[in-house]
């Protein structure tokens, strides 16, 4: 039998040498002449492994990493899968930061080659979308809204809710848009799922499709994810060919395409109204709501806009039933959450799991604690509009709810990790700071608030007027979070704030003055 | 699209050719994002004619065309250097140093971000986040993603003896 070997296409392997292995796989291959193919596949998230090779074996996938292209030689040598080379990390569903995940939407990513379409029914993609075929939209609606599947882009709304509104609204042309804007600093789980398991999201978005009445979907992509740009367009290709997108969506008499756009360098784009004002050709300005974009979306026409993790939940809830999914979970927080496990950290990656897990086990027990070797001092949840939290928060658990009542958000499941260099007055600083480059200026707080938010943080740093001066940043911090239009400056003052609140000592400039002189 | 994001790539400017692209794309929902990108890829920016010719093909204002055009960070008005070196400089890279690779990278190359050195050869650009977060600090050099950047390695992929 034809041996497998697998090296990712994932951009988070390629940053680390993945074509150059590839590459000397091949060589490998043709040099000895094997009967061995090399397949791309996504990555698994343990992404400090990274490039991953994994060779197929009888006794499940053995995996090597990280590999340089020297390394290849000798792990040939080695006998492919022989024990006794020095990056030989057994098997890989064995290695403890995969095998304690609960992996439902990711189930199938690093797995399967992400373009082959029989690939991706063998490992049970299709399920959902066929079930969904047999089903009336009102019983679909009613499974995603039964599931409790929750916006994974940050707002948390049930998703259920949104396609309901859509189903309900009469026009002639309704739509399904993908918000795969992931620009939260942090996360990363967008693009891991278009270039690891990209049929997912083309079947969660048919789903969608059947089940509101939509015929067209779009999926807006931010430009700096080229590689994902690329593979999904590949992959909506090869969906249409296998009749999962087009006229007859498998066989049916349900008609659903869709095409990959590209954003241009905005953040404020992953904000839903100014997302759809960005597909149709426009700034990205936000729209006031209402009217709410599942009555008056793209092109005024009725729309369902998902996070694009929502839209690759939905293969799994429909093909599994929703009880199951919602059986993972707490409280009113459902299913699993793909978490990002990023910055200042030693094994950095993607942990699905169930809600309810901890900070603190997933910085130490998933993590192993820093990067540098240093103490941990900060993370920042959420992306650049979440929360910074000391250690004393650490404790609670991840779950929507349980976030918000600390003063903090889930958001789209990054924890941004800090080692105890940071300092928390230029963190603020750059919350303001970075709204000042992103707010799309449509309204006032935001517009204004963000630079003289800069500027009195910047005062403060020197040690000037800095009681009056932190009075006065929490003084906009309350107009920007009540006064703005939306997310981006009603929530700049969460970093703001829980910087202020948890780490006093760095804003205490005077102080420091006085003792280093 | 190649989004290879390489001035050295970019064919000079041609009336006709940025003609036939945006009729290309006319028919398309929402056409004006793509038909710039697509005059990005071809042209290596988007100039003063592109978008008057744009705003005909479409309909529009010239001022409709401008300001979308100036809203978005990758419609550049002017050519970018042959190599472009976009550095990450969000909270995970943050927390990496990426905010004094930053500085080592403005220093070895005598430029500021927004900058292209004088003889052509580098942009030298600001990122709010390109997904590498656990393999910070990352950088987009040309169009291809790299992780735990460093100074050296940089100046090394675009030809720059530190």
């Amino acid at each position: 039998m034809t041996m497998r070997i697998f090296v990712p296409c994932d951009a988070a392997a390629l940053s680390m040498g993945a074509n150059a292995v590839a590459a000397a796989v091949a060589n490998e291959i043709a040099a000895r002449k094997l009967d061995a193919v090399l397949v791309r596949n996504g990555s698994r998230g343990l992404l400090w492994l990274e490039p991953l090779l994994e060779v197929e074996t009888g006794h499940g996938r053995i995996g090597y990493g990280p590999v340089k292209p020297s390394d290849v030689k000798s792990i040939f040598d080695d006998g492919l899968a022989g024990k006794t080379h020095a990056l030989n990390l057994g098997p890989v569903d064995e290695i403890p930061y995969l095998k304690n995940q609960q992996r439902l939407t990711f189930k199938r990513c690093g797995i399967t080659d992400p373009l082959s379409l029989a690939d991706y029914e063998a490992h049970d993609g299709l399920k959902g979308l066929r079930r969904a075929l047999q089903m009336t939209p009102a019983d679909i609606v009613k499974e995603v809204t039964d599931s409790g599947l929750r916006g994974r882009g940050g707002a948390g709304f049930p998703t259920g809710i949104k396609w309901k509104t859509v189903l309900g609204c009469e026009a002639d042309q309704k739509y399904i848009v993908c918000n795969a804007d992931e620009g939260d600093s942090g996360t990363f789980s967008d693009r891991m799922i278009m270039e690891g398991d990209p049929f997912a999201l083309i079947e969660g978005m048919a789903i969608a499709g059947v089940a509101v009445g939509a015929t067209k979907g779009y999926v807006y992509i931010r430009s700096e994810y080229p590689h994902a740009f690329a593979q999904m367009n590949r992959a909506i290709e090869i969906a249409r060919k296998g009749g999962l997108l087009g006229t007859n969506v498998l066989g049916s008499n349900h008609v659903f395409d869709m095409e990959a756009r590209l954003g241009a360098g905005a953040y404020i784009c992953g904000e839903e109204t100014s997302l759809l004002e960005s597909l149709e050709g426009k700034r990205g300005q936000i729209r006031f709501k209402p009217p709410l974009p599942a009555i008056e979306g793209l092109f005024g026409k009725p729309t369902v806009v998902n996070n694009l993790v929502s839209l690759a939940s939905v293969p799994f809830i429909l093909a599994e039933g929703a009880a199951v999914y919602k059986d993972f979970g707490m409280g009113r927080s459902r299913g699993t959450m793909p978490i990002q496990l990023a910055g200042n950290i030693k094994q950095g990656g993607l942990i699905e799991r169930a809600f309810g897990l901890t900070l603190r086990e997933l910085i130490y027990d998933y993590g192993g604690g820093t990067y540098s070797g240093r103490p941990v001092r900060a993370v920042q949840v959420g992306g650049p509009l979440g929360a910074y939290w000391p250690e004393s928060l650490f404790d609670v658990p991840l779950d929507y709810e349980a976030f918000a009542a600390k003063g903090g958000m889930v958001g789209h499941g990054g924890i941004v990790v800090f080692d105890d260099t940071v300092d928390l007055a230029k963190q603020a600083r750059f919350a303001f700071h970075f709204c000042a480059i992103e707010s799309c200026g449509k309204c006032t707080p935001c517009r204004i608030g963000s630079t003289r938010g800069a500027e009195t943080i910047d005062k403060i740093i020197d040690g000037e007027n800095v009681v009056q001066n932190i009075d006065l940043v929490r003084d906009l911090c309350e107009t920007m979070r009540d006064g703005s239009l939306c997310a981006l400056g009603g929530l700049t003052p969460m970093p703001v704030m829980s910087a202020m609140e948890h780490f006093p000592e760095d804003f205490d400039r005077v102080r420091e003055r006085a003792a280093a002189e | 699209m190649l989004l290879k994001d390489r001035a050295a790539f970019a064919s000079p400017w041609d009336a006709e050719a940025a003609r036939e692209i945006a009729v290309r794309h006319k028919d398309m929902e929402g056409p004006l994002l793509p038909i710039l990108h697509a005059f990005v890829e071809r042209f290596g920016h988007i100039n003063n004619e592109a978008i008057v010719l744009v705003a005909d093909v479409l309909n529009l204002t010239r001022a409709d065309v401008q300001g979308v055009v100036s809203f978005y960070h990758d419609f550049r008005r002017e050519p970018a250097g042959r190599h472009v070196i976009k550095v990450c400089r969000a909270e995970a890279c943050q927390s990496m140093g990426s905010e004094a690779l930053a500085a080592r990278l403005e220093r070895a190359l005598g430029i500021a971000f927004g900058e292209t050195t004088p003889d052509r050869q580098i942009t030298l650009e600001e990122v709010f986040c390109l997904g590498n977060c656990a393999l910070s600090p990352a950088v987009l050099i040309d169009g291809e993603l790299h992780g735990r950047a460093s100074e050296s390695k940089i100046l090394e992929l675009v030809g720059v003896r530190s």
